[in-house]
């Protein structure tokens, strides 16, 4: 039976039916062999079949194992049976193989429309309650670093001063290019598509006023954010995640040192010292681009530029946009450190957590600048 | 089975092997012992072909690792098997996937003999049946190990390499995994390379010792090897825990 080599051949005695195996009996041909020993399901209660080993070339657990579960497949349905001319070598096989005689739970796929549903259901459901537990931990996080904080305020001299300023040259310096680059360039645009619409009315030097409000007062800070939160905040989670899988953050715990006093108060401390020198590096940097863009566009030289921004901007325009900073600096930081505590002791979840920090801290800190603006709106600046 | 020579190793600049010769023989059980970091688990691995030797060659049945072409290495990475040292289980897997990943990229079983074969494998390393349904990092070091050798295990390869198999696992679980051993070499006539510190491990299943001193093999018997003048391999054979293993001996 099969060309693989591997099979067997059935013969009929005066006492039964005698399986003579032949072969190698691998894993290799066990597909073939699972196929040929299903058809014994034939034989009727009430016949004896012997098993003759002795032709058996090369078996593995696999082979034994087929043995071992065709035997009791017959025995099962009241076919008496035997295995005989085990070759010495194989024998430990079958001592082996008996251990393998336990049920595995094997998860069924949901099948019909009603599982389908309730399936649905219950991933929505149990999103939601995720989320719930989520934002109490978070909060949970954020009182136990006020707690830190405090306790550190009383002896400053437990802080972390030289992961302070590491954590600040990190997360500040090294995003200077990027945030740069990137503040220019919006300011260009901004400038410019303001210009194409403003030019219909004549009133092109008005897309300084556009440029020196939206950028100082919201998107200034808001790039800011956002680039830090890919860029640092993802690096916290993916940092601390990693110390977590290494089970370093319970050593540092084992050593009386207080991970949160060490690790987080010094990221979070640092960005939100460094976020708002970073917003006021933007805002100087989507200015700069506004103006080069109005002098090659429209034809405004710098101190027309510089004259109509400052009629354009009020006292606290500026400070609108740089206040909010430190407020998405913490946010950014209690989001990024709280996801990488979560880790647990995969890869995969390293990565999960690291996408779920930086998505969390962008929303947030849009939720918090809508929040801000009703603020704003009410005190009237 | 394998044949070594003349291999070179150095990792950042430090020559960790230096002209390393082995042979390994049909059906033989070697152990790798040696100071930590004294370059073990890179000897394997350089072997397997993870990491590119300085110099040598490493033949596997007979064939030069670096002169196959993919196929060939594919063909190859069929027979053999592979324990890490903590077990390098896909962590985004469950056990039980986890064992069905060479078995589904090496054959194609029908999906109920796929499932018994995956519920045998893991019986075969004594893990619990519930063990399979779950993920890496809700198993214990030891259980994680003991899958790590089921997925090692899951294509009954003919040769096997074990970094560390019996560290972290408890005596009894150490010595089922010793008589595992044992029982697959007698009726499969595995071959077995295996970096190990476990005395009784050695002592138990091993044929030969290869012990790593001053980046070179020294290769025999356990009497041979304490009758080698060398001060590291006398101190660790004459050591209170290899006095105390080897008086166990039979």
């Amino acid at each position: 039976m099969g060309d693989s080599g591997a099979g067997f051949d059935m013969t009929r005695e005066e006492d039964g039916f005698v399986l003579h195996a032949r072969g190698d009996w691998l894993i290799a041909t066990a597909a073939d062999l699972d196929r040929a020993l299903r058809r014994l399901d034939q034989l009727g209660a009430g016949e004896h079949l012997t098993l003759d080993l002795g032709g058996i070339d090369r078996l593995d657990t696999v082979g034994a194992w087929l043995v071992r579960r065709t035997c009791g497949a017959l025995e099962s349905r009241g076919v008496a049976n035997s295995v005989e001319n085990v070759p010495p070598a194989f024998a430990p096989l079958f001592d082996q193989v008996a251990k393998g005689e336990q049920p595995v739970p094997l998860v069924e796929a949901p099948r019909n429309f009603a599982a389908v549903i309730e399936a649905g259901l219950r991933y929505v459901g149990e999103r939601t309650v995720e989320a719930g537990a989520a934002a109490r931990d978070l909060m949970g996080f954020f009182g136990l670093i006020i707690v830190t904080w405090l306790r550190v305020l009383r002896r400053p001299g437990r802080l972390r001063w030289v992961a302070l300023v590491a954590q600040m040259e990190r997360t500040g310096v090294g995003a200077l290019p990027i945030v740069g680059l990137l503040s220019f360039l919006i300011g260009v645009v901004l400038t410019f598509q303001g210009a194409d619409q403003l030019r219909r009315f004549g009133a092109e030097i008005f897309a300084v006023n556009l440029l020196g409000i939206g950028i100082l007062r919201e998107l200034g800070v808001l790039l800011t954010a956002v680039i830090v939160a890919g860029r640092s905040g993802s690096a916290f989670t993916a940092e601390l995640g990693a110390m977590q899988v290494n089970e370093e953050i319970d050593a540092l715990r084992t050593l009386g040192l207080d991970p949160v006093e060490v690790l987080v108060l010094p990221r979070l401390l640092g960005l939100i010292l460094v976020m708002p020198l970073l917003t006021l590096y933007a805002d100087l940097m989507a200015l700069v681009g506004g103006a080069l863009m109005s002098w090659l566009e429209l034809g405004i030289t710098l101190p027309l530029f510089v004259r109509q921004l400052h009629g354009a901007i009020g006292e606290w325009t500026f400070w609108v946009g740089v206040l909010k900073a430190p407020f998405f600096a913490g946010t950014i930081a209690l989001v990024g450190c709280h996801a990488g505590f979560r880790v647990s002791r995969s890869a995969e979840s390293v990565g999960r957590l690291t996408t779920l920090s930086v998505v969390r801290s962008i929303f947030l800190v849009i939720v918090i600048d809508a929040a801000f603006s009703i603020l704003f709106a009410r005190l009237h600046i | 089975m394998i044949r070594i020579r003349g291999l070179t190793t150095r990792i950042g600049g430090k020559v960790l092997h230096d002209r390393v010769d082995l042979d390994v023989r049909q059906g033989e059980v070697v152990g790798v012992v040696g100071a930590s970091g004294s370059g073990k688990s890179v000897l394997l691995r350089t072997i397997i072909g993870l990491y590119e030797p300085v110099g040598g060659t490493v033949e596997i049945f007979g064939r030069d690792l670096r002169a196959l072409d993919e196929a060939g290495l594919h063909a190859l990475e069929a027979c053999w098997g592979v324990l890490f040292q903590d077990g390098a289980l896909f962590s985004s897997l469950t056990v039980a996937q986890n064992i069905a990943v060479p078995l589904k990229e090496q054959l194609t079983l029908p999906g109920n003999l796929l499932d018994e074969v995956i519920a045998l494998k893991v019986a075969l390393v004594g893990l619990p049946g519930d063990a399979a349904a779950k993920y890496p990092a809700e198993l214990s070091g030891g259980m994680r190990k003991r899958a790590g050798l089921a997925r090692a295990l899951a294509l009954d390869p003919p040769l096997l390499f074990l970094d560390e198999p019996t560290a972290g696992l408890d005596p009894i679980a150490a010595g089922a995994f010793d008589s595992l051993i044992g029982d697959l070499r007698a009726s499969l006539g595995l071959t077995v390379l295996m970096v190990t510190h476990d005395l009784d491990s050695l002592i138990a299943i091993c044929d030969r010792i290869a012990v790593l001193v001053d980046k070179r093999l020294r290769i025999g018997t356990i009497d041979e090897l304490l009758r080698d003048p060398h001060p590291w391999i006398q101190a660790y054979f004459r050591g209170p825990r290899g006095r105390a293993a080897l008086s166990g001996r039979g």
